[in-house]
């Protein structure tokens, strides 16, 4: 299964890239309004590309009124992200959201490094967005904090039913001839490739310690990094970065990871799932259907 | 919204420029003003480049380079194969009876495909040095300012002007024309609307200049 990380598409503005997908990811959607950081937004560097957008967006009651509606057209199940700066904010966008027979699932952006971080542990957040929709609810949690292996299970005991891995890490671009930073925010979150080993060290001790269903991303670009990320715990596979080169990554992704999987003897690329633990997966915490 | 691999033809160099022409494959040119996204050999992401030249055969597109990316894209060699999405974006309105076209340093990437389609206007081009203004020779009908001279300083009353430039000159020219059609620039990443890096001030808003321009009414800016 392969979806689009949030904010890395706009299945309005590109429904036919949308459509190659399980499921479409929205933009962190947050109670009011946002206009988004200032100009310059996005750097590239040798090994990943920094972004400061500052979670741009029409916010809850807008997006309901006047997105929601046209993401349903394309007729693909919708995943939401939504970002808030409480507890009570995740709880209140959550409850907006579980009256929206086309929302399938809700991913909590626990981890936007571009905005102030929500007050409130993750654990408390969780349950407060548990309380408030039944819809199946994924915690996006960043690999930079040192002990996501921990903070995923705060996450699976506060009743989160996957965990999203992993949201950018935050980096830092100079310009060569002023050496004044090229963001407007000076820091902003890295993505690409350089995120790929982190991405699967997180995928792997995140499975290791909730083995709760994980959507996987972080630099992937080809069938065998989607395959790696499946055989280190995740049971779906996100792109980020390499939908901005190739709009077409994927349906290209997809029949290369069946190729990589049927190379490697597997029928099914999910019939890799977790093998890096070798003898050693867990007993899941929680599991949905 | 294409893309596909296309074959270099050749490099050619005017003044500090380059102007890299691709066998264009089953692409469509498009409206003047609009862009494609190159993806140089070697860079994580694809680069915006309006078209330069459109024949029959051919895609062109003038390219200062000034990073790692453009450099890549300028070095390129004859039968190399380059990644090309397009076009993209909204290009200049073609229904002007008057037109001039006002353009600033690479800003004259789009002009000559412009000038075909509009029949060969007047353009005036201001440059840095005399060595950029070498890729005047590009546009038919041109009259040139070399600084410190300004290209404002060329404009014609009663004209629709259709500008193309850094945003200082593009300001001058909404000040002085205020019905102009500017393109504008800004870095992105994807050209399609996906990744929200090319935020530009629109009307007091920030707007996706990949999908909401590039090419603007200076009134709406």
């Amino acid at each position: 299964m392969i979806l689009n990380a949030s904010g890395c598409l706009d299945a309005l503005t590109a429904p036919e890239v949308a459509r190659e997908l399980d499921a479409f990811v929205t933009k962190t959607v947050t109670p009011q309004p946002r206009g988004g950081n200032e100009p310059v937004r996005i750097a590239e560097t040798e090994v990943g590309m920094l972004n400061s957008i500052g979670l741009a967006n029409p916010g809850i009651d807008s997006f309901r009124q006047d997105v929601l509606p046209r993401l349903a057209e394309l007729e693909l199940p919708i995943w939401v992200s939504v970002g808030g700066f409480s507890a009570d904010d995740y709880a209140d966008l959550c409850r907006h959201l579980d009256e929206e027979p086309v929302v399938e699932a809700v991913e909590l952006n626990l981890s936007c490094p571009n905005v102030a971080e929500p007050v409130g542990s993750v654990a408390e957040i969780v349950a407060a967005a548990r309380e408030a929709t039944s819809k199946k609810l994924y915690a996006k949690l960043s690999a930079a904090d040192g002990d996501v292996g921990s903070v995923a299970v705060a996450a699976a005991k506060a009743g989160a039913d996957g965990l999203s891995l992993v949201n950018t890490i935050r980096g830092l671009a100079l310009d060569p001839q002023t050496l004044a930073p090229t963001l407007s925010t000076a820091t902003g979150g890295l993505s690409g490739p350089a995120l790929r080993p982190i991405a699967l060290a997180a995928v792997f001790v995140c499975f290791e310690t909730t083995g709760l269903p994980i959507v996987g991303m972080g630099g992937v670009e080809t069938g065998r990094h989607a395959l790696q990320l499946i055989a280190a715990g995740a049971s779906v596979c996100a792109l980020g970065t390499i939908l901005f080169s190739d709009p077409e990554a994927p349906g290209r992704i997809r029949s290369e990871l069946t190729a990589e999987a049927e190379a490697l003897g597997f029928e099914n690329p999910l019939d890799a799932h977790a093998l890096a633990h070798g003898d050693k997966a867990p007993a899941p915490l929680r599991r949905v259907a | 919204m294409r893309r596909e691999a296309l074959i270099v033809a050749g490099v050619e160099r005017v003044g500090p420029y380059s102007l890299v022409s691709l066998k264009r494959g089953s692409l469509e040119s498009g409206v003047p003003g609009q862009f494609f996204m190159l993806s140089p050999p070697g860079r994580l992401l694809p680069r915006p480049m309006s078209l330069c030249l459109a024949t029959r055969r051919e895609l062109a597109f003038l390219i200062d380079p000034i990073g790692p990316g453009t450099r890549a894209l300028v070095e390129l060699v004859r039968g190399q194969a380059v990644d090309v999405l397009g076009p993209l974006g909204n290009g200049y309105r073609l229904d002007v009876k008057r037109p001039l076209l006002v353009g600033g340093g690479i800003g004259v990437a789009p002009f000559p495909y412009l000038s075909e389609r509009l029949g060969r206007p007047p353009a005036v081009l201001g440059f840095r040095t005399s060595e950029h203004a070498e890729a005047a020779a590009l546009v038919p009908n041109a009259e040139v300012a070399v600084e410190p001279r300004l290209v404002t300083e060329l404009l014609r009353p009663r004209h629709d002007v259709l500008a193309c430039g850094p945003e200082p000159m593009l300001a001058a020219v909404a000040r002085l024309a205020p019905r102009s059609q500017l393109a504008w620039e800004a870095p992105m990443a994807c050209g399609y609307g996906a990744c929200y890096g090319c935020a530009v001030r629109i009307g007091g808003e920030l707007k996706r200049l990949c999908v909401d321009g590039p090419v603007l009414d200076a009134e709406a800016a």
